[in-house]
Formats: structure tokens, C-alpha cells, sequence
């Protein structure tokens, strides 16, 4: 069974017509051929999916691209190019920040939007003062 | 996953009505666990009513001074709400003990409550499992059963449920409230939503079909030091071995509910009067009909040491 969906990817806005089956990173992979995301697990337990949607960092395995009508989504495709290097991509290069560069993509924008919940006050495991925000520290990151 | 039509709803009346309508119909809300159930087959709906849009993401205070938490509302944001952290922070620590960033941004409260078990026989659907299929038998009584349950399991089935957020809402006595397709309301105290195994593992909660979670409230504000200990294989993103979600008073007196023991969060609110006595007879207590296996009855004197070391750091 198809339906209809229409969201924006990197600034762009797409129509599809998809199988109802078919998760974001499936449509995003297979039907508007951003394959930087991967596939690693397809079970929301590696990460190597992770994309940016409205701001949050969601594993695209485990959602159906028909439930993001009108979402805006991020993938590392839309945060850098070999040309034009996200900062975040750059310091995964600097620091050798990975080893097959499978899940980097995934990292990647999972970093760049961990950024953004330290920022926003968002605790953690390791936020010892729920009642402070939690510190850009290498623990909070970790 | 087998093919599925899937719809909108825009209001909570439709999305009832639209799932009882359908066999075999479900909601889907963040879709973290039922997605992965449908990848395996687990979960085969027929129909899928998105409930993403019904506006029920809302967290207020109640009339009473507790808290009304929408059931969408995510877990990052319910675990980083401010009124969350200041007076209810047992929720917030268990939370963010749970799952990863990425899950917690989708995960809804009440599909927290809603996931399923994550033993391996389940999600292994070449073994015999009751709750995946009654009357098949289980692989994980006589199987490995070091992540499984030591109390309130059966002859059926041996599995625990795998929520943090649960836990802390059984120690903060919540209550979760509904409608059904009818348009009745009931209101479910958190100790009679999960059921036990006994002969119908595969009959999780008492939500009957097309009965729809709106929200889930506290009651007003306990105090008390909180704290979530989970004792997991790994330091991140690992389900508990064991945890103990645990609210005490200076007095000495409190609460504990258990993870990682029970097929619900396990509380024994008559065993909680033991607390001043210790962790060993507040456990004692908890566990008195506990029925461990060889393999996970390393669990029981793990949850005293758990439970001590909060009573001293809560002590201190």
C-alpha cells in the first residue's frame, strides 16, 4: 500500500509516493539516493542511521518516512561536502575520529546535534546536577 | 514487515474508533519499539493510525499540584522538563538511563510504557516463545536466563520488562489515563497496568484493543533524595541487569521499585516499611517469593547492594 509524503531534506523540498513500509532511511537511501546515511543494524542500535529532523537526532531505521510530513531533515549530505566541510566533519578528520567511516556519517550528525542538546539543557546519564544545566564537558559528550 | 495501510488521525476519538474498527490495527506513536517487532515479524499490523498529531505532547500541573504528561510527550523532553528535575527526579535519572539520545528524542511516554520484552526467545521467532505464540512453550526457562525474571514469572513465561521510565513511575505511584473507542475514560493506577505472566504471557497490559493512552499524571511532589541505580554489562545503552529506582525520606522511610526482576516493575510497598531497618530486610521483603534461576540468582544479593549503597549515598 503507497500514501503520499512531502518534507523538506537538506533544504529541499521532496514528494514521494512510498510503500508505507518504507522507513526514512530507506526513502532516503534508496528513493532520493542520499546514501550517506547507512544502514548499519536497521534496529535503532548502531547509530549509523542517525539523521537530523527538526533539530533532534533520530535513528531513520526506526520510523516510517510517511510519519514525517512536513518534517525538515538533515542528512550529512546537507551539513557538508568534500568541498565545504561541516566543522564537525573536519574534526572527525583532524582528531581520526573513526575507522571504517561506515557509521561516520552517522556520528557525525549525531555529534553536531549532541552539541545542540548540551546546549538546550538536555541531562544525561552522566549530568550529576539535575539542576543545572549540563557543562560542554568530554563526559556529557561521551 | 507485511504490508500495512496507514492514516493520520486528528483527533483522539478517531484514532480509537479507527483501531478498534480494524483487526489488528495498532497506534503508532514514536514507533521505536513497535518498528523494530515489525521488521521481525513479531508485530504484523494490518493498519497503522499514526497518533503523532493529536497534540496530546503537553506537560501541566494538575489541580492537585502533580503533574499531567501528555502521552507524546518524548522522553528527552519529559526527562529535561524543569518541573521533572526539581520535584520528580527519580523520572528524569531513570530516563536518561535508558535507550540513547537518538531513541529518547522519538520514544513517547506511553509507548515506554507499551514496549516489550526484550528476551531474546521473543525476538528469536525460530524458537518457541508463549507470549509470541500461546502454547508454544518457552526457550528461556532451561535456556539462558541470566537477563530474566526472578520474581512474579511463570511455568509460561520468565521475561522482564525492559522500561527504566516504568520504574519510576511505579515509585511515584502514577496513574495512566485513557479513552476508549466509546469515548469512556478510566484512569489505570501504574500497579494494575502491566500484568503478570501466568498463563497468558502474551497479555501484557490490561489496555484492551482501540483503548488509547492520553496521558500519565503524578501526584503532588514526595521530596525526598532520588535516586535510579542501574547495574548494567555495559556503561551506556544496555538494558538493566537490575535497578533500583529508590525515593528516601531523612527520616529513613521511602520507596523502592525494581527493574530487570519482574514482567512489571516490581514495588512491595509493605516491604517498604523495612527501609529504616536496611537493604537486606527491605529486600528480604521485596523478593520473599522470589523464584531466581541458576543462572540469574546473582540478581538477588546485586539488588541489596544496590539498594545499600542508595541508602548510603542518600544517607551522606
Amino acid at each position: 500500500m503507497t500514501s503520499r509524503v512531502a518534507f523538506t531534506v537538506n533544504g529541499e523540498k521532496r514528494t514521494l509516493d512510498l510503500d508505507t513500509r518504507t522507513t526514512l532511511l530507506d526513502a532516503l537511501r534508496e528513493h532520493l539516493k542520499l546514501t550517506g546515511t547507512k544502514k548499519g543494524c536497521d534496529h535503532g542500535q548502531c547509530g549509523a542511521c542517525t539523521v537530523i529532523v527538526d533539530g533532534r537526532r533520530i535513528n531513520s531505521c526506526l520510523t516510517l518516512a510517511v510519519m514525517h510530513e512536513g518534517d525538515s531533515i538533515t542528512t550529512i549530505e546537507g551539513l557538508g561536502t568534500p568541498d565545504k566541510l561541516h566543522p564537525m566533519q573536519a574534526a572527525f578528520v583532524v582528531h581520526d575520529g573513526y575507522q571504517c567511516g561506515y557509521c561516520t556519517p552517522g556520528q557525525i550528525c549525531s555529534a553536531v546535534a549532541v552539541l545542540d542538546e548540551i546546549k538546550a539543557g538536555i541531562p544525561s546519564h552522566v549530568t550529576a546536577d539535575l539542576g543545572s544545566s549540563p557543562g560542554l564537558s568530554v563526559d556529557e559528550i561521551r | 514487515m507485511r504490508p500495512f495501510s496507514y492514516q493520520r488521525a486528528k483527533t483522539a476519538a478517531e484514532a480509537a474508533e479507527a483501531v478498534a474498527q480494524a483487526p489488528g490495527a495498532r497506534f503508532i506513536a514514536g514507533g521505536t519499539n513497535l518498528l523494530d517487532l515489525m521488521k521481525l515479524q513479531i508485530e504484523t499490523p494490518g493498519h497503522l493510525v499514526d497518533i503523532n498529531g493529536l497534540g496530546l505532547d503537553e506537560i501541566e500541573t494538575t489541580p492537585e499540584g502533580g503533574l499531567r504528561i501528555g502521552a507524546l510527550v518524548r522522553n528527552t523532553d519529559l526527562a529535561a522538563d524543569t518541573r521533572v528535575r526539581k520535584d520528580y527526579g527519580l523520572l528524569s535519572r531513570a530516563l536518561v538511563a535508558g535507550a540513547s539520545g537518538q531513541l529518547r528524542n522519538k520514544a513517547t511516554t506511553a509507548g515506554n510504557l507499551l514496549q516489550r520484552t526484550r528476551c531474546p526467545y521473543f525476538y528469536d521467532t525460530n524458537q518457541p516463545c508463549n507470549k509470541r505464540r500461546p502454547g508454544s512453550g518457552c526457550a528461556a526457562i532451561g535456556g539462558f536466563s541470566r537477563n530474566h525474571a526472578i520474581v512474579g514469572a511463570s511455568e509460561a513465561c520468565i521475561a522482564t520488562h525492559p522500561s527504566d521510565m516504568a520504574i519510576a513511575m511505579s515509585a511515584l505511584d502514577a496513574t495512566v489515563e485513557t479513552v476508549r473507542p466509546d469515548g469512556a475514560k478510566r484512569k489505570i493506577a501504574i500497579a494494575d497496568f502491566h500484568r503478570l505472566p501466568g498463563t497468558k504471557p502474551e497479555i501484557e497490559t490490561v489496555i484492551e484493543a482501540g483503548e488509547l493512552i492520553t496521558a500519565v499524571t503524578l501526584p503532588k511532589p514526595v521530596g525526598g533524595t532520588h535516586v535510579y541505580h542501574k547495574v548494567r554489562d555495559r556503561a551506556s545503552y544496555a538494558f538493566a541487569l537490575i535497578s533500583v529506582g529508590a525515593i528516601v525520606q531523612k527520616d529513613g522511610t521511602g520507596r523502592v521499585a525494581l527493574g530487570g526482576v519482574a514482567h512489571k516493575p516490581w514495588r512491595v510497598e509493605a516491604a517498604e516499611a523495612e527501609l529504616p531497618r536496611g537493604a537486606k530486610a527491605t529486600v528480604s521483603a521485596m523478593l520473599a517469593d522470589a523464584k531466581p534461576t541458576h543462572e540469574n540468582a546473582f540478581k538477588v544479593p546485586l539488588i541489596e547492594r544496590a539498594l545499600g549503597a542508595i541508602l548510603t549515598q542518600a544517607r551522606g
